[in-house]
């Protein structure tokens, strides 16, 4: 537990610190990034569900919020606000029809309908079809008080929106609720004849996790000041999914290693082109034949072993 | 000339062709799927890639070694199915006993690898495959293209072969028995490993044939399987993979469904399969043709 | 004991087996002569099943010695014990849903000469033959059972392993099945029977073998049933 806490206070030491030796807007893409992530693993290392289509909330809202801020010119807050409104609203809608089936056919139908809001936004008329919505304005924040054009400012903005994010999902895991998903993944049959009732608790938890992945995109758009058709895609909700497993699914801190190291790599390999997918499709390949538990998972097995035997 | 609620007859008979086109590939890629998963408990996400390599190993027999394209029909799947008793044995057997979002994973995974590196070898712009027999037939309310026809039957064909294979033959038998009872089946002296992998080998082989019979229809390209294999996961929602004719029916009723929709309300045509699959998961949640749960 | 007659057929000896962590055999040993009709006998949970299983190759680990016809077992898989003369008729039954009765009784392959033909099967089993079409889940618990036996005949396999294939049935049912079972003895194949039910037990069988905790503690030829009622009742616990 102390170690766990001295971990904890060092690595908000070093965000604090970090925009002084990293660029501050990869820091940022990589913390919205990373509560993508940690959104996506709330469902499914806390509650068995494998959603494949979670890149439609995080585009979706990115979408939100460069239609409110840029069209209707109103503030990024309420801009952010948007973007998680409706990624909830949609995330009601698909999660009602999707957990009306179970294990594979989930993570089938949830990429199902992750492709048919794909087609929609290349159609819609407040997505700029193929080139997106561009040149979003970064206007101040908190009604003029905060002025987001200086990256380091806007960062620190973000870190609170990724820590109130996180902090959210850390609360939703330990509280009474967190403990009947653990259980409905567990053991779902045993929860219900416990009186649960289990697609309650499961919709509960696909709305949440819908609403913070939108939070995650809709904070993303107002950093890049662009949202376009690749945060909806097929790639984006496998890469989600590619994030969370290389740092450890189950594991709370695990995506948001996972999320730092995956972009990272494509920083590095931008000029390698399809190159990085082979290499992602790769890594997905190595991770499920040899270390099924993550980076995260598999240290901490290490970390145990060692201490028993010494 | 006639009018159907304010369609020309040649608009409509002409998408309901390409409607009928598509849902052959949908029954052919879905069927393969359904079996896959019946003894492997694997969603194969590699379909698509596998379809897109036997289009591609079609165009490279021709383009390289003048293969003509009747020869790469039975060649090409062949050659793209070996390929998958290879990815059988090497890595898809170790993970048969572990949930099946690991397999899901799996050849998610895979099939970036390989259209990444087909991607990056010849691009993701296609190339087209000149068609094996050009020409076609005037039937006064709309033309033919004879290789277009072909392809309808010929789908037609290879799905009533494979419902015939499997529900009315011997080796049908084993496959069955082993989808619901694999130790039985190997208790009784039939090498049930050998089976799982011949099953994938046969799975992938049909792909890579539905993807040979495309590349005439379509630009040969390394993408080419992405978009599809994604509408062929709705088709097995829709569908249930519990049956081999029910596959073959939604496969077809679904292309069909979107041909009529790119007549009536063009706009609607790229994702109406995903709303008849939302309406379906509303009143019949097994699916058309599935058994509960 | 009574020495074993006839030549053997089937040996075990120190035979373990492993459930994932539970170790549920340790150390079984006994022996089938050829054309004889054993029984194994004991409570639920002495490990009868997991013998079966383990002479069949299909447990998860098992070591020991496991001979037939001389050749060791252990290290094989179900597969090949089969395919050398070994056919299994599961606690469950194992009917195949997807098959009608006819696929079901065709399904196991011929292993080797001599088997039953499906006509003979048919006139053991007229039922079978009036539903050749049904699907096979859909029989009575009795004609499962009977196709389940059927379905091994045809493959030509000296050695049967039938496992229980009186629970749950009716005594009319029953005592059809004692019939079939006296008369594939007649016809010269060898059985291993894992029984609950003793009474029914020492009208067919030559020799019974009985399990406790994972072991056999006794073995007891049918003509000393009688005598040694008392002591089979405190280890069936009846």
């Amino acid at each position: 537990m102390t170690a766990q806490r001295v971990i904890g206070v060092v690595l908000l030491a070093a965000a604090l610190v970090a925009p002084w030796f990293a660029y501050p807007i990869f820091l940022m893409t990589a913390l919205c990034f990373a509560l993508f992530a940690c959104a996506f693993n709330l469902l499914l290392g806390y509650v068995g569900l494998m959603s494949f289509g979670h890149a439609m909330f995080f585009g979706i809202a990115g979408y939100f919020f460069g239609h409110v801020v840029k069209a209707w010119g109103m503030a990024p807050e309420l801009g952010i606000l948007a973007g998680v409104a409706g990624a909830a609203a949609l995330g009601a809608v698909t999660g009602a029809l999707a957990i009306r089936r179970q294990g594979i056919y989930f993570a089938m139908i949830t990429l199902a309908f992750a492709q048919m809001i794909y087609f929609f936004c290349i159609q819609a008329p407040f997505t700029g079809g193929e080139d997106g919505l561009q040149g979003i304005a970064r206007r101040p924040l908190l009604g003029g008080l905060l002025p987001t054009k200086d990256d380091r400012v806007l960062y620190y903005v973000v870190l609170a929106i990724f820590l109130f994010g996180y902090g959210t999902i850390y609360r939703i895991i330990h509280s009474p609720f967190g403990q009947v998903l653990k259980a409905i993944r567990d053991n779902e049959q045993r929860a219900v004849s416990l009186g649960y009732e289990a697609d309650r608790y499961k919709l509960l938890a696909f709305v949440l996790s819908a609403a913070l992945a939108g939070l995650a995109g809709a904070t993303k758009a107002m950093v890049l000041q662009f949202a376009t058709l690749t945060d909806v895609s097929a790639a984006m909700s496998g890469e989600v999914v590619l994030m969370a497993l290389v740092g450890g699914l189950g594991t709370i801190i695990g995506p948001v290693v996972g999320a730092f190291i995956i972009i990272t790599m494509q920083n590095y390999l931008a000029a390698a082109g399809e190159f990085v997918l082979v290499i992602q499709g790769a890594i997905f390949v190595v991770i499920v034949m040899a270390f099924r538990k993550g980076l995260v998972g598999e240290l901490t097995d290490w970390w145990k072993s060692r201490r028993s035997a010494g | 000339m006639f009018e159907l609620l304010g369609i020309p007859p040649q608009a409509l008979f002409g998408q309901l062709l390409l409607g009928l086109i598509n849902g052959a590939f949908y029954a052919m890629l879905s069927l393969g799927l359904a079996v896959i998963f019946g003894m492997l408990n694997v969603i194969n996400f590699t379909h698509g890639a596998q379809y897109m390599m036997g289009a591609f190993a079609a165009w490279l027999m021709l383009t390289i070694l003048d293969i003509p394209f009747w020869v790469a029909l039975v060649l090409a799947p062949l050659v793209v199915g070996l390929f998958g008793i290879v990815l059988e044995k090497v890595l898809l057997k170790r993970i048969y006993h572990l949930d099946h979002l690991y397999g899901f994973l799996l050849t998610f995974g895979l099939a970036l690898v390989i259209e990444g590196l087909f991607q990056w070898k010849w691009g993701s712009s296609g190339a087209p495959y000149p068609s094996p027999i050009p020409g076609g037939t005037n039937l006064g309310f709309m033309f033919l293209p004879t290789y277009r026809g072909f392809v309808v039957v010929a789908a037609l064909v290879i799905c009533l072969v494979t419902w015939y294979g499997i529900e009315r033959t011997k080796f049908g038998a084993y496959l069955r028995a082993a989808t619901e009872n694999p130790t039985l089946v190997r208790a009784f002296g039939i090498n049930v490993p050998r089976l799982i992998t011949l099953t994938y080998g046969l799975g992938v082989g049909l792909a890579a044939l539905a993807g040979v019979l495309a590349a005439p229809i379509q630009q040969v390209s390394a993408l080419m399987g992405v978009n599809l294999v994604l509408v062929v996961f709705a088709v097995v929602v829709i569908g249930g993979m519990g049956s081999i004719m029910g596959s073959i029916v939604t496969g077809f009723g679904l292309g069909l469904v979107e041909g009529l929709t790119k007549v009536f309300y063009p706009p609607a045509s790229n994702t109406v399969i995903f709303v008849v699959m939302a309406i379906v998961l509303l009143v019949k949640p097994a699916g058309l043709f599935g058994q509960t749960k | 004991m009574v020495p074993v007659m006839a030549e053997t057929l089937l040996k075990v000896d120190g035979l373990q087996a492993w459930y994932g962590e539970s170790h549920i055999l340790h150390g079984v040993g006994f022996e089938i002569g050829h054309g004889e009709l054993v029984t194994l006998l004991g409570r639920n949970g002495a490990g009868k099943t997991t013998t079966l299983k383990s002479v069949m190759g299909i447990v998860e680990k098992r070591t020991g010695s496991v001979t037939f016809e001389g050749r060791q077992l252990v290290g094989h898989p179900s597969n090949e014990i089969a395919r050398l003369g070994i056919a299994y008729c599961p606690e469950e039954r194992g009917i195949f849903s997807s098959l009608n009765v006819e696929e079901n009784l065709l399904l196991p392959p011929v292993v080797k000469p001599g088997g039953m033909s499906l006509a003979e099967i048919y006139q053991l089993f007229p039922n079978l033959e009036e539903r050749r079409r049904s699907q096979g889940t859909k029989l009575s618990g009795g004609e499962q059972q009977m196709l389940a036996i059927g379905r091994i005949l045809r493959t030509g396999a000296p050695l049967l392993l039938l496992d229980e294939p009186t629970e749950g049935l009716a005594p009319v049912i029953v005592q059809r099945i004692g019939d079939i079972i006296r008369q594939l003895k007649s016809r010269g194949f060898t059985i291993l029977l894992v029984e609950q039910n003793f009474h029914f037990a020492a009208t067919v069988a030559d020799r019974h073998y009985v399990m406790e905790d994972g072991r056999v503690v006794d073995m007891i030829a049918s003509a000393d049933v009688q005598q040694n009622i008392g002591k089979l009742q405190a280890y069936l616990g009846v």
